[in-house]
């Protein structure tokens, strides 16, 4: 037995719980950069999605990009954007990462924004329309607010997937809690190893269960029950 | 009568989930070759029922019986093979081709080949259905298509006992029509005992021998034929359940030929118009039929024979009603109502006279 | 590992392509091969599993709470987890991916199962079909076309995950882009990616092609009467 013992050891070594390159900088390194690319594809994925979704114009593009986003393996996203990071300079680290991830983002979020806009009831909308409110309006007053919860549901898909990505920001000299796994990898460090595997799968159940609770918050209240 | 083919021994069913009765101590019998029609308002247990016949459903106590042995002493699965089944919905099987949706039951009950062959052939021609519908699914056939093919599956293995639920209640009413005449020509031929559901007491009048009326919670208000369901309704219930016309509705159900029809003022055309006129006084009327061996030529007005020596000199003219002996009595109300005079002149066999039929005779059959 | 960042390296070099050629063909077998394996044995998991949680509806909670507890732990952690037992073995990256395959077959499966027609199960049922057979010879085909769109899912993600377990020195094309990131040299990370994508399209078409040859059925629509 005692590879879970070690583990369980080396996650209550105090020595693991300070510093740099400590388990607490590990996990804000990991949150950080998960949070600032989930916020950064939301900013511009949200409102191409509500406009696309409003006017219907450029469907082709959310469909071939959530087709092909979903045909990519975010293993190789991280590889293609580790040449791009180098072409324009940006160095190691942070900005492959944050390119593959935010190339990761992008189609859940922008597919769930446009299929809740798409499939407002359309009587709605002309009701609305009936009822005198401009464009601009409908978007915000009706619109946005029935596709709250299928957006929610995109982020918190963008978000599970983008916390798991991260992990292999190790690999391209990144932070974060997929550190002590490629490292132990490189030492045949099997306690760092399992360590590290417990702490990213229970970051990433934490996200899922967050996600998922600000997505029941988001979700509009039926009348009565 | 012998053993009935059906019968349902003081049947209890208790759904776990609800505290009132599905179907309430029903006692009922079906004899051999009878369509027994349940019907009734929704939640009246007649589809429960129905589904107790073939252990769909299980009854909470009381015993049923099919030809003579009790169903929950059988093996379902075997009982089942040996029952027809159709639903309103058909349920088609939607991965199989008309022909082995046809095949079903005799594929289960391991038929050869060849003769899953012949039988199907047999169906397809029984039900009109065209062979290239054989090897098409079902999402590719038209509603009243598929209806036939749901009829002509449960009829596949021949077996004696039919239950279908509404097996017509999906199409439009001129398709409905049309599938309820093909399959009342059919079971004069196959004289099936068959349990049949509906929600439409006039399907029910139609098609049944018998009609059970069930009331909300399953409880049986009155067992009897269509016409006596008609003449006499039991109570309160099953007078407003069959609605307004009941009058009409069993009109329809006595053919001309049923009753007694006057032969009325007849003349031949050798006949003297001195005759004719005394014909004409015994009857009360004005007129006569013109009838030459048997064969109806028209009616004569006692106007036109002024200065004639016989009734064949004046021209006969046609009656401007006709019924046959097989029309229903509401269609010769409807025909006599539609016409200029009183009366209508019943024919048989092209134009044999068979006599007359005024509105006295209908509106006693009514009261009567 | 720091090794010179040229930023005047192309994106592409064709010659490399050609020298490994052989390289290429290679993982691009084993690539398929690890990848219908797992599909392969994650529906002998799924299918079984998935019939018994549509029968017993107390067990489907808890059946896709952990087949989605697996799928929610990263890859990474997964396999890593996996080495500590299997070692950096092809046993430990099939056990990871099988384990990624359930969660959208389980569900397939059981949606699959629910769409069977009332009608038709009832039908079938009143025609005397054993509860084998109305699962074998109805239930099962009908689901079929859902559980193919599982399995496609499956498939396409399978392919992706292939690739990360090249950090357990498997991988198939994940070896090509793995080798890019270490060398920083773009080439095979290209050849990597793309083919995978490539796989992952050929797999999906393929997987359809199948399931329209299998259920014939699913595509009838009805033709007005008296139309040929």
């Amino acid at each position: 037995m005692s590879v879970v013992s070690e583990a369980l050891a080396w996650l209550s070594d105090p020595v693991n719980w300070s510093g740099t390159a400590g388990i607490p900088n590990r996990v804000f390194e990991h949150v950080r950069i998960s949070t600032v690319t989930v916020l950064a594809a939301a900013m511009i994925a949200v409102p191409v999605g509500l406009l696309i979704g409003h006017t219907g114009k450029g469907r082709f593009v959310v469909v071939t990009l959530s087709n092909v986003g979903r045909a990519i393996p975010s293993f190789a996203i991280l590889g293609l954007a580790l040449p791009v990071a180098i072409k324009l300079n940006l160095g190691l680290g942070f900005w492959p990462t944050f390119i593959a991830l935010f190339a990761l983002a992008i189609p859940p979020i922008l597919t769930n924004t446009y299929v809740g806009v798409a499939g407002v009831d359309p009587d709605l909308v002309e009701a609305a329309r009936g009822m005198g409110m401009a464009d601009r309006e409908i978007l915000r007053r009706l619109e946005v607010r029935l596709a709250a919860p299928v957006i929610m549901v995109g982020l918190r898909t963008a978000s599970v997937e983008v916390v798991a990505t991260a992990t292999l920001a190790a690999l391209v000299a990144g932070g974060g809690l997929g550190r002590f796994i490629i490292d132990g990898f490189a030492v045949r460090d099997d306690a760092r190893i399992l360590g590290g595997a417990i702490l990213v799968a229970a970051l990433a159940i934490c996200t899922e269960l967050f996600m998922g609770g600000v997505e029941k918050l988001a979700r509009p209240r039926t009348s009565t029950a | 009568m012998g053993e009935p083919m059906i019968r349902l021994e003081d049947v209890v069913k208790r759904f776990s989930n609800s505290r009132t009765l599905a179907v309430d101590h029903l006692s009922l019998e079906i004899q051999e070759g009878e369509t027994a029609v349940l019907v009734g308002p929704s939640g009246c247990g007649k589809t429960t029922t129905m589904k107790m016949i073939n252990r769909l459903e299980e009854p909470t106590s009381g015993k049923i019986f099919v030809d003579g042995s009790d169903v929950m002493s059988q093996d379902p699965v075997q009982l089942r093979r040996g029952i027809g089944y159709v639903i309103q919905t058909i349920g088609l099987m939607p991965h199989r081709t008309i022909a082995q949706n046809i095949a079903t039951v005799p594929q289960l009950l391991g038929w050869e080949d060849s003769r899953i062959k012949d039988r199907v052939a047999e169906l397809v021609e029984m039900f009109e259905l065209r062979d290239e519908l054989l090897t098409r699914y079902p999402g590719e056939l038209s509603g009243g298509q598929r209806q036939r093919v749901g009829v002509a599956r449960a009829l596949a293995a021949d077996p004696p006992v039919m239950l279908m639920d509404e097996p017509f209640g999906a199409v439009d009413p001129i398709v409905r029509a049309r599938l309820q005449d093909q399959f009342l020509d059919i079971q004069d031929r196959l004289k099936k005992t068959i349990v049949f559901v509906t929600h439409d007491i006039d399907e029910a009048i139609k098609m049944a021998d018998r009609i059970a009326i069930l009331n909300v919670g399953g409880t049986l208000e009155q067992y009897d034929t269509p016409k006596e369901i008609l003449r006499k309704p039991a109570n309160g219930f099953v007078e407003e359940f069959i609605g307004s016309e009941r009058g009409l509705k069993r009109l329809a159900l006595i053919k001309v030929n049923e009753i007694r029809v006057e032969e009325g003022p007849v003349v031949s055309p050798e006949d003297t118009v001195q005759r004719a006129l005394t014909v004409m006084e015994e009857f009360g009327t004005s007129w006569a039929s013109v009838v030459d061996g048997g064969e109806l030529l028209g009616w004569v007005d006692a106007g036109t024979m002024h200065g004639m020596t016989t009734a064949g000199e004046a021209t006969p003219q046609r009656f401007s009603a006709y019924v046959t002996a097989e029309n229903s009595l509401r269609e010769a109300l409807d025909s006599l109502i539609t016409s200029e005079t009183q009366v209508a002149a019943v024919v048989w066999e092209g134009q044999r006279y068979r006599g007359i039929l005024n509105l006295d005779q209908i509106s006693r059959e009514i009261l009567g | 590992m720091m090794l010179a960042q040229d930023t005047r390296e192309p994106f592409f070099r064709p010659e490399w392509v050609s020298r490994n050629a052989d390289r290429i063909v290679e993982q691009l077998i084993e690539h398929a091969y690890l990848t219908s394996i797992a599909v392969g044995v994650g529906s002998l998991i799924a299918i079984p599993v998935g019939v018994y949680a549509y029968r017993h509806r107390r067990a489907y909670v808890p059946v896709t709470w952990l087949a989605g507890f697996l799928y929610t732990i990263p890859s990474l952690a997964l396999f890593a987890f996996l080495t500590t037992y299997t070692g950096l073995t092809t046993l430990t990256a099939e056990i990871g991916l099988v384990s990624y395959t359930l969660l959208i077959l389980i569900r397939n499966v059981v949606a699959g199962l629910e769409g069977v027609p009332r009608d038709t199960r009832e039908a079938a049922r009143a025609m005397g079909y054993t509860p084998r057979q109305l699962l074998w010879r109805v239930e099962l085909p009908l689901a079929f076309p859902v559980i193919m769109a599982g399995i496609r899912v499956a498939t396409v993600t399978i392919i992706g995950l292939v690739t990360v377990t090249s950090l357990i020195g498997k991988g198939g094309l994940g070896k090509f882009i793995l080798q890019g990131i270490q060398r920083f040299f773009s080439t095979p990370i290209v050849v990597g990616a793309v083919l995978s994508v490539l796989l992952a399209i050929l797999a999906d078409v393929l997987l359809l092609g199948l399931q329209r040859a299998l259920t014939p059925w699913a595509r009838s629509r009805p033709r007005p009467e008296g139309a040929r």
